[in-house]
């Protein structure tokens, strides 16, 4: 199983990163290549170049203030997973991370580049879009911001145009009186999810004012559901949004039977650690 | 079209390897075809089994998920740069390879130079293992002979002979 001959780069900066991309419409970006690099070897894609990011300075931060957590396109899993500040300030990342398939693939793999890979069945895609991130972008055209609503346009899809890089994500850190949990399920230690579920939840009070949940691996994208005026039945109203998919690893029905058995369990530790932060 | 080649210089176990590669080159077979060293094994080619596994300054990274020109910077240690130096022409066992020797940590051998990287920077991070984090350590790493029980065995014996000879 070899890759198709491609061309190949390795810039010193973003500035001829970007202009090495603009000028060369089959381009693909390599940063950790833990998903790309199987694509390659399958020949499931074959750019025509590779422009390997890894030799680009600054973009290795994991960086923290009272907004949330910046993660920069060549901060690997395992160095964001092992930042004390990254889980404090959003408990959700670290709880989503520990369970991105093997710690030797997080060695190497990127947080932002598991992102724009926009698989359904990925746990950070579906985080970023349950805290409504973002993703800073750079292309010869200037900078801009994408919300994580916006991102995800379809299986293996992100709305990034061919010529920009995703150099940055954003993830808002966990506010005062809101708590969130993360469960997956799969049939192998380290395996894709058959379904991942989390929980985002607001109380006021005692109360729950607000509960938000994330989806993977159930629809063929991240889906976030809002349950907050449903508590009494939550796994129902997110199924009557989901759309939960046949493949050689569950049926569907088996996805929405995880769904049932998952969300108020989540929901319920999402609700426990925002009274534990109340009262802490 | 010829395709291009790339003049790649490797760090591997304290050696600098001087390699003629297309991009395309997978780090797994530099290392094996290129510099020689065919103690990394390759086996899923997709980063599932674990058996190509090496450490990539010091972190245990698929070898097989790599491209070779995208390792230039980095120091690689592979099975073969595990053996400690003490003067003998074959040098010592490291504490994994004598623990996996002890124990009957392999059969057949052939996901072995898998596990003896991973659980040699396994130990470095945790020098003191649970059973349960022993497992945890060995999770990205198949084997199909042994069952796993001996190589639960062999990483908390390794971890003995380190200390042992610390």
């Amino acid at each position: 199983m070899k890759p198709a001959p491609f061309a190949y780069l390795r810039p010193s900066t973003l500035e001829e990163a970007l202009a090495a991309l603009a000028g060369e419409q089959g381009a693909k970006v390599l940063a950790g290549g833990q998903s790309l690099v199987p694509l390659l070897s399958m020949r499931l894609a074959a750019p025509s170049m590779l422009i390997d990011i890894n030799a680009l300075p600054d973009l290795g931060h994991v960086t923290c203030d009272e907004a949330g957590v910046r993660v920069g396109a060549l901060a690997r899993h395992a160095h964001v997973l092992a930042s004390p500040e990254a889980a404090t300030t959003q408990p959700l990342v670290a709880m989503a991370l520990a369970n991105v398939a093997h710690p030797t693939i997080r060695n190497r793999g990127t947080t932002v580049g598991s992102i724009v890979h926009a698989d359904a069945a990925a746990e950070m895609p579906m985080v970023l879009r349950l805290l409504e991130g973002s993703v800073d972008v750079a292309s010869v055209r200037g900078r801009r911001t994408i919300p994580a609503a916006e991102l995800f346009a379809g299986p293996l899809e992100s709305t990034l145009a061919h010529d920009e890089i995703a150099v940055e994500a954003f993830f808002p850190a966990l506010a005062p009186g809101a708590g969130v949990a993360f469960q997956e399920i799969s049939r192998r230690h380290g395996d894709y999810a058959l379904v991942g579920v989390a929980a985002h939840v607001e109380l006021e009070g005692d109360e729950v004012v607000r509960a938000r949940l994330g989806y993977l691996s159930v629809s063929d994208v991240p889906v976030v559901v809002d349950v907050s005026d449903s508590l009494a039945d939550p796994a129902g109203a997110a199924l009557a949004e989901l759309e939960p998919v046949d493949d050689i690893h569950a049926t569907a029905d088996y996805r929405a039977h995880l769904v049932r058995v998952l969300t108020p369990r989540v929901l319920a530790a999402a609700t426990d650690h925002a009274r534990q932060r109340m009262n802490a | 079209m010829s395709e291009q080649i790339h003049d790649v210089r490797l760090h591997v176990n304290g050696s600098v390897h001087e390699v003629r590669v297309p991009a395309r080159r997978l780090l797994s077979d530099a290392l094996r075809h290129d510099c020689g060293l065919t103690g990394t094994h390759v086996g899923c080619e997709h980063g599932v089994c674990g058996a190509c596994t090496v450490l990539v300054d010091g972190a245990p990274m698929r070898s097989c998920l790599m491209l070779a020109v995208s390792a230039v910077d980095a120091e690689i240690t592979t099975v073969e740069g595990l053996t400690e130096v003490d003067g003998t022409p074959q040098g010592r066992l490291s504490p994994v390879q004598q623990a996996f020797s002890d124990c009957h940590g392999l059969q057949c051998g052939f996901c072995t130079p898998g596990f003896l990287t991973t659980i040699t920077a396994g130990l470095e991070e945790n020098p003191d293992p649970t059973e349960d984090e022993a497992r945890e350590m060995i999770a990205g790493n198949l084997c199909r002979c042994t069952g796993y029980q001996n190589i639960v065995k062999s990483v908390l014996r390794a971890a003995e002979i380190k200390q042992e000879r610390a």
